[in-house]
């Protein structure tokens, strides 16, 4: 019989710091954090000697001045007579405009560029292929910055739409292409206006519910009811009954050349334009190789199995392909929503009012308060970054496989 | 019976019929084009679309490009020799060509020294790359560094040479102690380097030559596409290593170390690089030393190297957690020691797994290089849209030196890329 006993343990000496596994590691964290704290006190004690030197404090109050410069697209009111925290908050706004427009854009892009370059169809796949490698390979900076000279060199003035043989016309009488940008017409509400909105929305969450509760009756019964037809009645029929019963409550303003430009109607400049393609181009071409790794991930095996179990290709589809294919598609797809965000501040290489045209460019000018301006922008693009994870996260956790 | 069957029919055939070609609609082209470009009417559409947009592309560049001038010396003479028809410029091309490779103040007669710099940097790179060549080329790999460094930037060679030689010295220092212990023979190398660098540093002062053979170029005369490939190339290898030492340090046991590496990564990983860019640009200098006078291009170089060592760290832990487990415990159960352990038997393993994932984040850290014309350096972008699209002769010359820089851009990143997939397929050892 044997019994193991521990080794009888000596009393504890200096050496066994360095020498025990026991104790080593304590001995390597004290010693990073003294040097991390070491090399935390050095760059604070520069920067105290280099501030004093120049005169200058670490303050935030300068948010609170006038800023004393132009915007030229604001959401919120703004004139130059706001703050600088204004000034920083309307760019906010126009940085997550860009993004939630990039996004949508890429997505789309990027979905159907992934699911065409799978095609059968040869010539299809090989120019969804020549898409892909051209705009993945080619820094996105250089993208936005031709086409933004697209908006800016290549589409006529306001002019050139005036008089009466015009060298330009406007499509469908709606939308004016001019190198100030695109005007496109602008939705009015009157007072019934908001109610056809929210009967929209609501026939949204009614499609969503009336899935939800054809999918519950299939499990429960079998019985399968039909999805498709009814969604699109439901998306359509209620809002545009309101529209009419309510007399037309929405009207479009269409812009008119009035003078040297154009007048009404909603401006979508160059700039906008130039980033918002830019980047869903550039964005949907890494999309797109991330749709087709997740189609590709699955292997043959599950759409013969569910062949072999009498499935339609449709049905294959979204009942068995897709489910599977979204847990590998989604988070690298969140990531590139990440990306977008993080590259849309190269608005400032064509001077679209972002955060950081506004926060660490302009405002960092006027005040020289450098240390101040890039270390909100930092925290700015840390919390959406850190946002955008955690939404990751959640989501991963919910479609994790479970494993028994 | 057979007999009578004879008799019966007039004729037998007794030898078997030459096979018939398949018909016309089953074989060669014609087949191929049914099954893959006109198998279903959607799909005969779908054909007949992309045929069309490949057909107003053609159309609309291709007489723009055959129509192109390559020798005029002004867009106005361009336009002058165009005559009404649509032809591309190119001669802006021609005649700035130098200005696009190597930025507008590096000296001229010293163009060839970027440009061998560039030609050894095949030679350095091919033993990294292809594993089949012969083993001792590393080692001029190890010396390409000093090399490039010295051709570039020029000045006395006493400079980069101490620095090599501090290098060996601090390795045999390490070969020689690691046997021992590895946290000795680490910081014996390290202190045996930098007393080389530190007794180095008096002796070029001492004897470097007035004159030197290449003349020194201050790195604010970088520019061009030089300058892209030297941010690329240097912030790429220098943040391998750091990448390395983060990835473990995330993966490591002990909590205040783990943090301070999950800190850094995802600090660095949450913010754009422009924003790092600004804090080289106008930031960085508050941290330094009163006094102390930064190159904006090695505030950049560090500022980018931080940036890429942290998606390198996330992509080597990723091929340490795909790692098996039992690779670890088999190394502790040969009574490894922690860095015996990972020098011999995980990071091989995990560094194989990763190379897809590093060559990526290079190749995004390459085209990411262009910002820095944001911050007003002349790089290749920051060359078009600065020096050249303002000069008097070019002002208005939009697509040609776009569709350059491009082209030059699509070059190294493609080839890269299809690298990475060569050696993807080439590591494959598994059986599918």
């Amino acid at each position: 019989m044997t019994s193991i006993t521990d080794p009888p343990q000596g009393s504890f000496r200096l050496s066994m710091l360095i020498n025990d596994t026991r104790y080593r590691s304590y001995t390597f964290q004290f010693i990073a954090l003294v040097v991390l704290i070491g090399f935390m006190a050095y760059l604070g004690m520069n920067l105290v000697s280099n501030l004093a030197a120049a005169g200058l404090n670490i303050s935030f109050d300068f948010l609170g001045d006038p800023a004393g410069y132009d915007i030229n697209q604001r959401p919120i009111e703004y004139d130059s007579q706001s703050s600088h925290l204004r000034a920083s908050v309307v760019g906010i706004i126009n940085t997550l405009i860009i993004a939630v427009l990039a996004c949508i854009t890429a997505t789309i892009f990027g979905v159907v560029a992934g699911v065409l370059r799978l095609s059968n169809n040869w010539v299809v796949s090989k120019l969804m292929a020549i898409y892909v490698e051209i705009f993945r390979n080619v820094p996105v900076l250089i993208w936005i910055i031709i086409i933004f000279s697209i908006m800016t060199v290549s589409m006529p003035s306001p002019r050139a739409f005036r008089g009466d043989d015009p060298s330009s016309s406007m499509l469908f009488d709606t939308f004016a292409f001019t190198n100030r940008g695109v005007y496109t017409p602008k939705p009015i509400f009157d007072s019934g206006g908001w109610i056809v909105v929210a009967v929209f929305i609501l026939s949204i969450i009614g499609i969503f519910a009336y899935r939800r509760y054809a999918t519950k009756k299939l499990y429960a019964t079998g019985q399968l009811l039909p999805t498709f037809w009814p969604s699109v009645a439901m998306f359509f029929v209620p809002a545009i009954l309101v529209y009419y019963i309510l007399g037309r409550p929405i009207t479009l303003e269409y812009p008119s050349l009035q003078g040297f430009n154009f007048q009404g109607g909603i401006q979508l400049r160059g700039s906008l334009i130039a980033l918002w393609f830019a980047l869903a181009i550039y964005t949907g071409a890494f999309i797109a190789e991330n749709v087709r790794a997740g189609i590709q991930a699955i292997s043959k095996g599950q759409t013969e199995a569910a062949a072999s179990l009498g499935l339609r290709p449709g049905r294959i589809m979204n009942l068995v392909i897709l489910p599977q294919a979204l847990r590998v598609i989604i988070p690298p797809l969140i990531s590139q929503y990440l990306n977008i965000t993080k590259n849309s501040s190269l608005a400032i290489a064509v001077g679209y009012m972002d955060v950081t045209a506004t926060l660490g460019g302009i405002t960092l000018n006027q005040t020289g308060r450098a240390i101040e301006a890039v270390l909100l922008l930092m925290l700015f693009y840390l919390t959406i970054s850190l946002l955008i994870s955690a939404v990751m996260n959640v989501y991963n956790n919910s479609v994790k496989l479970r494993e028994r | 019976m057979s007999d009578t069957h004879a008799h019966s029919v007039a004729f037998v055939r007794t030898e078997t019929l030459p096979e018939l070609p398949p018909p016309a609609s089953q074989a060669g082209i014609v087949k191929w084009m049914r099954e893959n470009l006109f198998s279903s009417v959607p799909n005969g559409i779908l054909t007949l679309a992309a045929i069309y947009v490949i057909y107003l592309i053609v159309t609309s560049a291709f007489p723009w490009i055959a129509n192109g001038i390559w020798n005029a010396d002004s867009l106005a003479e361009c336009r002058t020799i165009l005559d009404g028809t649509t032809g591309a410029c190119f001669s802006v091309l021609t005649e700035r060509w130098n200005q696009l490779l190597f930025g507008f103040s590096y000296p001229t007669e010293h163009y060839w020294r970027p440009s061998v710099a560039f030609v050894l940097l095949f030679a350095a790179a091919a033993p990294v790359m292809f594993f089949d060549l012969p083993r001792k080329l590393l080692i001029f790999t190890g010396i390409y560094p000093f090399l490039a460094y010295w051709l570039i930037w020029g000045g006395t060679i006493f400079t980069p040479l101490f620095a090599l030689v501090g290098l060996v010295i601090g390795y045999l220092v390490y070969a020689r102690f690691v046997k021992d212990s590895f946290a000795m023979g680490f910081f014996g190398g390290v202190i045996a380097a930098l007393m080389t660098w530190f007794i180095g540093g008096y002796i070029t002062e001492a004897i470097a030559p007035a004159e030197p053979f290449l003349e020194a170029v201050q790195s604010r005369n970088m520019g061009g596409f030089m300058l892209n490939m030297i941010l690329g190339v240097v912030c790429v290898s220098l943040s391998l290593p750091i990448g390395i030492v983060l990835a473990l340090g995330r993966q490591s046991d002990m909590p205040i170390i783990k943090w301070i590496c999950v800190v850094f990564i995802e600090f660095i990983r949450g913010v754009p690089l422009i924003t790092l860019l600004f804090v080289a640009n106008v930031v960085l200098a508050y941290f330094l030393p009163p006094g102390t006078t930064f190159d904006l291009i090695l505030r950049v170089i560090i500022m980018i190297t931080m940036f890429s060592a942290a998606y390198i760290a996330e992509v080597i832990r990723g091929g340490l957690a795909a790692l098996p487990k039992g690779q670890y415990e088999a190394a502790d159960s040969l009574g490894l020691d922690y860095a015996q352990a990972m020098r011999l038997i995980i990071l091989p393993q995990a560094l194989k797994i990763s190379i897809p994932g590093i060559v990526n984040v290079a190749v995004g850290l390459f085209k990411d290089t262009v910002l820095v014309s944001v911050i007003s350096m002349f790089d290749l972008l920051g060359m078009i849209r600065g020096p050249i699209l303002s000069s008097t002769d070019w002002n208005g010359v939009y697509w040609e030196l776009f569709m350059a820089a491009s082209v030059l851009f699509f070059v190294v990143c493609y080839g890269i890329s299809q690298y990475s997939q060569w050696l993807e397929r080439r590591l494959a050892t598994d059986h599918r």
